[in-house]
């Protein structure tokens, strides 16, 4: 595939990501810094988020195990979560965390868990689909083009 | 001579017959004269109490004597000795002394008895006296009784009914009556109906208009007064055969209200509300009412009002207090339902808020980034315009949340000190495009001694200000609009169309009156009050094709200006005649330069703004390492030189006199960050070598700000943060020492 089509691809992609919400406009100021500088700015905190993430959410399930759940501590991983999620610009998984604090707030278990699976499945889709908006941009780079838009 | 027996003769002839009779009337005489004292000692033996012993002595001597004398007298009708005749003397001597000794005794003995006659005979009618008052006391004393055990029934329950039932049956059984009923007054008042009776189970409800005669006697004395059997309230059974009918009495019965008694007097008898009682004896007896009997009557009449009130004003407070507990339950749940509504709205416009938060940061985002790329002029221009609408809308935005605080009152103005010129060409210079589309013409008139700088809520009042043009703008086809604005003198100030709005000018504070004139549709006179009801519009105004918005605007205008301890009214001459709107709100007059927390330096135009900070030490401090990341690549494309810890401790021990700045994550606005800040001025004793504490969070109002501020950080940023928000918070950081504002 010509680069020509892959950066429509990509725009398209991207511009499906940001119409279903996976990623706010955060994102963009994130690629936005990324420059010659900085040329794997993006990918970084990415990872960094993946990392970050799963660990919350083992530690979250852990949690939410016991007997006698400690909300506060759970309330502490959500925020953490809620503030990675944020930086990267991860909407949907912000949104479920405000949601999750809530139901901490008001020490509901079940609440609790569903919201965890809910993370968990959102979690998922956007990893998933950063990681193929990142494939893509290196097939653009394999290309010979360069994937900013 | 004599003979030697000396013998009296008798001294009579001897006729023989005569003598004989004598003899023998001489001889019972004897004998009755002996048993006579005989017979008395005898009777005197047998009773126990004679006091006149002596007397009776005497009498007996008298007596005995007496017989003796004609017992002697006997043997003088013949031949007698001297002896005999001698014994004659002596025993008539004796007889004559004693009889005289008791004649002179009986003269005072007589009376004596004869008054013990009389005393016994007083002493009888005594007796006979007291026996007659012992009965009557015995009788009260039933009475008495009655009346108690009448009084204790009555009392002894609150029911109407039972205390009616309870009286006609107790008076029935105290008093034997035939026939015991009570007539009651109707709702009317105009008639008396037959209530209750002793005997008749269902009285069949006759009724007596009261206004008849022995009706208003019977009223008119509170006394049991005897009224005719043959009278209408007294005719209760029909009249069977010829039977005499026993005595009727009838007595009234006030039926109190409550309103009768007041707390000083006693109630007034002047109820005007009885009922009668009327009592009949029983019929062919020869009964008659007792004095006694009426008492008691009186009595009982008097206990059944009482007992009646009292079951009366039970009866009322008991359904007051059901009422009452009703009310509470409902309002108890109505209450409940409102808070329920006013968390469910607050939630919907909490998520709303978050909703609509995010496309408007796409929108800033992306004409941030347009800015950053090659334009032309008009170009930079538009998308200028395009980045302040749409902060203007992302402050819109807010305020509909805000409505919702400003409702439940618990919305804070923010305020901080500005430049009040710059935001009316601000203002005039967002509405200058629209109105010259339309071919209005915007005209603004500031007046010379209204001060540049004032200290107030500035996106507020720009909000205020805006709508109100903007309103001008939008129901006017052609014209002009004009706006002035003004320092409000007093004279002026009592021009205002609120009686209650005194406001007072002082050395901290003004009043500015800012007054938006346009030749537009104008408003009808019926419809101006409806102006600042939240989400009424205007149905003329609707009509036409400019009109949108949701009808907050106005509504918001007038709950700021009056948290501004000011006031706003709109004038029209009606429709098609344009509008006047005005509007008075105080604001304060800034301290001096130095003294204030917040710089009152202008926002810096964006010409002035550093685009590159290139060797720039900063530390960053965050635990979060996705955030640590992102703050790092932020400030490394703006080219500082960026060291990054993840924990307070790290921080402190990194922190030196070379990094210019340190942007401090905070969890919560609390101990962290206070902690942090105070030691790192602790570390640096100089002012000068202390590099600047900038505080990111998630959470800012205007009470947390303070609370950084307070603890000795430079600024508060709020995140999510754009690389303009942090290009031009670096920019006022490094001009200013602080940093003024950052959205």
């Amino acid at each position: 595939m010509d680069v020509v089509q892959l950066k429509r691809q990509l725009i398209a992609f991207t511009e499906l990501l940001f119409g279903e919400g996976f990623l706010d406009e955060q994102f963009n100021q994130l690629q936005q810094l990324q420059d010659e500088n900085n040329p794997n700015f993006v990918a970084e905190v990415a990872t960094l988020f993946f990392e970050d993430s799963e660990r919350i959410l083992n530690e979250l399930a852990n949690n939410l195990d016991k007997q006698s759940v400690d909300f506060k501590k759970v309330d502490a991983h959500v925020h953490q979560l809620k503030g990675s999620s944020s930086s990267i610009g991860a909407q949907r998984v912000q949104r479920v965390c405000i949601i999750f604090r809530n139901f901490c707030n008001e020490r509901n278990v079940e609440g609790c868990l569903k919201c965890l699976q809910q993370l968990k499945h959102e979690y998922a889709l956007v990893k998933s689909k950063l990681e193929a908006l990142f494939s893509l941009e290196q097939q653009i780079l394999a290309a010979g083009g360069s994937p900013s838009i | 001579m004599m003979e030697s027996c000396n013998c009296f003769e008798p001294h009579w002839s001897a006729d023989e017959l005569l003598m004989k009779y004598q003899y023998i009337s001489d001889f019972f005489i004897a004998l009755a004269y002996f048993s006579i004292p005989l017979e008395l000692i005898y009777f005197v033996k047998k009773s126990s109490v004679f006091p006149y012993r002596w007397v009776l002595v005497q009498f007996g001597a008298f007596i005995v004597l007496c017989g003796a004398t004609h017992l002697i007298n006997l043997w003088t009708f013949s031949m007698h000795t001297r002896t005999v005749e001698v014994v004659m003397t002596i025993a008539k001597v004796l007889t004559a002394v004693v009889s005289c000794a008791t004649a002179l005794m009986l003269v005072h003995i007589i009376p004596d008895l004869l008054s013990v006659k009389t005393r016994e005979l007083f002493l009888k009618n005594k007796a006979a006296e007291l026996d007659r008052e012992m009965g009557l006391i015995r009788t009260q004393e039933e009475t008495g009784r009655h009346v108690r055990m009448l009084t204790h029934e009555i009392r002894s329950t609150l029911d109407r009914h039972t205390i009616l039932k309870t009286t006609l049956v107790e008076l029935g059984r105290t008093l034997a009556l035939e026939e015991c009923a009570l007539w009651m007054p109707t709702r009317t008042g105009l008639e008396l109906q037959l209530s209750y009776t002793l005997h008749q189970q269902n009285p069949v409800g006759y009724t007596v208009p009261i206004h008849l005669p022995v009706i208003n006697q019977v009223f008119g004395i509170n006394r049991a007064v005897k009224i005719s059997p043959n009278s209408p309230v007294a005719r209760i059974r029909p009249v069977a055969g010829k039977y005499i009918p026993g005595e009727v009495v009838a007595v009234r019965v006030p039926l109190l209200h409550l309103s009768n008694f007041q707390i000083n007097d006693w109630p007034e008898l002047s109820t005007k509300r009885y009922a009668l009682m009327v009592l009949m004896l029983p019929s062919d007896s020869a009964r008659q009412w007792h004095v006694h009997e009426l008492e008691l009557v009186e009595v009982v009449a008097d206990q059944v009002a009482v007992a009646l009130s009292h079951a009366a004003i039970l009866e009322e407070s008991m359904r007051a207090r059901d009422l009452l507990m009703e009310q509470n339950v409902a309002l108890d749940l109505a209450r409940r339902e409102a808070e329920t509504a006013i968390r469910a709205r607050n939630d919907f416009l909490a998520v709303m808020n978050h909703e609509m938060r995010t496309p408007m940061h796409a929108i800033i985002a992306l004409s941030s980034l347009l800015q950053e790329t090659e334009l032309t002029p008009e170009q930079r221009l538009m998308v200028e315009t395009i980045m302040k609408s749409s902060n203007l809308l992302a402050t819109l935005i807010n305020d509909v949340l805000d409505l919702s605080r400003l409702e439940d009152g618990s919305l804070q103005l923010d305020d901080g000190t500005f430049n009040l010129h710059a935001l009316f060409r601000e203002v005039v210079n967002l509405i200058k495009p629209v109105a010259s589309v339309k071919k209005l013409l915007l005209a603004l008139n500031l007046a010379p001694d209204l001060p540049e700088y004032a200290v107030g809520d500035e996106k507020r009042l720009m909000q205020v200000i805006l709508n109100i043009i903007g309103n001008a703008v939008k129901f006017s086809k052609d014209g002009s609009i004009s706006v002035t604005a003004f320092v409000a003198k007093a004279e002026y100030l009592r021009d205002v169309k609120a009686p209650e709005f005194f406001p007072v000018p002082s050395d901290t504070h003004f009043y500015m009156r800012v007054q938006v004139k346009d030749s537009g549709s104008g408003i009808s006179p019926q419809d101006l009050p409806k102006l600042f009801t939240t989400f009424a519009q205007n149905q003329a105004k609707s009509a036409s094709r400019n009109s949108g918005g949701s009808g907050l605007g106005l509504a918001i205008c007038k709950r700021f200006v009056n948290l501004m301890d000011g006031h706003i009214w709109v004038e029209s001459k009606g429709l098609g005649k344009g509008c006047i709107a005005t509007f008075i709100v105080k604001l304060g007059i800034p301290e001096q330069l130095k003294e204030t927390k917040f710089l009152v330096m202008p926002k810096i135009p964006s010409s002035h703004v550093r685009s590159h900070f290139s060797g720039l030490k900063v530390l960053v401090m965050d635990e979060n390492s996705v955030s640590r990341a992102v703050t790092k690549g932020l400030l490394l494309h703006l080219g500082c030189d960026v060291a990054t810890v993840c924990s307070s401790s790290e921080c402190l021990q990194a922190v030196s006199q070379e990094h210019r700045v340190v942007f401090m994550d905070v969890y919560v606005p609390g101990i962290d960050g206070y902690e942090m800040a105070v030691q790192i001025h602790k570390k640096f004793a100089k002012p000068h070598e202390r590099p600047l504490i900038v505080a990111l969070t998630g959470h800012a109002d205007k009470v947390t700000k303070e609370n950084y501020t307070g603890a000795g950080m430079d600024g508060v940023i709020l995140k999510p943060i754009s690389l303009e928000k942090m290009r031009m918070a670096l920019s006022e950081l490094l001009e200013h020492g602080l940093i003024f504002e950052a959205i």
